[in-house]
């Protein structure tokens, strides 16, 4: 169960959503206007279980989350959930890796002070003697016509979850 | 035919840097005596030479480029021995000094790339392309056959960018560095050459990494360590490097 955001994390005006995440149920966030651009040269790398839950995190994760290796590691990966992302995206991702196959896709993240950060992130399955036994994700930094294509997308597709 | 007249080969991937060829031949006669085991080391000039070695099962020894360990763990047997301390892989892409280029996203399409054939620089090197578009379909390869020509390429104007091995871009004389630019460098820090063990010496895996890792403590093991530039080596367990393995896949994917 992830804990809702916090007003003392929060840097400036926020506006508070709440996000319904499927298996985990509902967080308040609390978001703010502010992108954080992606540093260079570097990878963002994490793994997950079969569930979802983040079992490692390198130092980019850290640092470009926000939050601290404690406070990673046995929480939902959705803990970067931003709203802006629609829900089609995800279950794309999971019905993907889970069928054992590579998903590649451009993703707006929550960090833990509200604000943003785009990656274009691949993960793949962890195999281990025939079975799926986690997920590695790889995040790497975006080109801005994509990130540009990708918001455009997610902002229609948000509307027609939203209208439904 | 007992294992101790059986000849087995040791290979390095061929993108160590040159300097440290004496180190290995020195590594080599160390390693033999120390497991009283014939062991012929082999530098192969190019990858493509190399792979055709492992395809057939030439190799049972190798200090591998993390791009190669995937198809040597996963598809030829190889167990992992270790990994040298703080020697991650990581990649440098450079301009010349004159250039109007002052980050990634100023490369134009059409950007003339010049490398060597090192698979894991390459690899990184066209990711940290990506945030200007670039790809091989809209950049052109400048092949080089090490990292000075690569260095040698740039300053002839014959490529806008050049990817070296980190390690190999400071090895440029200064000179030839104080001609260059870099403009971006990977801070990856989970990739890493690897030594593995082919199915053939699999029996004495234990034995070499006892050996490999006792050099830290004797000071003739250390001397030898320091000539291949090495300050200590790591255990490497399977699942390390299967999560190497996973992230060169995703970055290969």
């Amino acid at each position: 169960m992830l804990k809702d955001m916090s007003t003392s994390d929060v840097a400036g005006d926020s506006q508070e959503v709440v996000l319904n995440l499927y298996g985990v149920g509902t967080r308040k966030v609390l978001v703010v206007d502010r992108e954080v651009p992606y540093p260079d040269g570097r990878l963002i790398v994490s793994r997950t279980d079969t569930q979802g839950i983040i079992t490692h995190c390198n130092a980019s994760f850290i640092e470009m989350s926000g939050y601290s290796e404690s406070e990673l590691i046995g929480a939902e990966h959705s803990i970067l959930r931003h709203p802006d992302m629609p829900a089609v995206a995800f279950k794309g991702l999971w019905d993907d890796i889970a069928a054992g196959k590579i998903w590649h896709g451009y993703v707006k993240n929550l960090r833990k002070d509200g604000a943003y950060y785009w990656v274009y992130a691949t993960v793949i399955p962890n195999v281990r003697n025939g079975q799926i036994a986690g997920y590695t994700s790889v995040r790497r930094k975006p080109s801005r016509r994509k990130v540009e294509a990708a918001a455009q997308l997610y902002a229609t597709l948000l509307t027609e979850e939203k209208a439904q | 035919m007992n294992a101790a007249s059986t000849v087995f080969q040791m290979t390095v991937s061929p993108d160590f840097p040159p300097k440290r060829m004496s180190g290995w031949f020195i590594f080599n006669t160390w390693l033999q005596k120390t497991l009283e085991q014939h062991i012929h080391l082999e530098l192969y000039q190019d990858f493509d030479s190399q792979r055709e070695a492992i395809a057939a099962d030439r190799v049972d020894l190798i200090y591998a480029n993390p791009f190669d360990a995937s198809m040597l763990v996963r598809d030829k047997g190889f167990v992992p021995l270790v990994r040298a301390i703080g020697h991650a892989d990581e990649c440098l892409i450079a301009v010349r000094e004159t250039a109007t280029v002052h980050t990634v996203e100023d490369l134009q399409p059409g950007c003339r790339i010049a490398s060597t054939d090192d698979p894991d620089v390459n690899l990184v090197g066209m990711i940290m392309l990506e945030p200007a578009d670039l790809d091989s379909s809209n950049t052109q390869s400048v092949h080089a056959a090490s990292y000075p020509l690569v260095a040698k390429s740039l300053l002839r104007d014959e490529a806008d960018v050049g990817f070296f091995l980190e390690e190999a871009f400071h090895d440029l004389s200064n000179l030839v560095k104080s001609q260059l630019r870099p403009i971006v460098h990977s801070q990856i820090s989970d990739i890493s050459h690897v030594f593995l063990v082919g199915p053939r010496l699999a029996d004495k895996r234990d034995a070499i990494r006892s050996v490999l890792m006792n050099m830290m403590t004797d000071p003739k093991g250390m001397a030898v360590l320091t000539e291949l530039g090495f300050s200590a080596w790591k255990i490497l367990n399977q699942e390390d490097t299967e999560f190497m393995i996973d992230l060169m896949d995703t970055l290969k994917a």
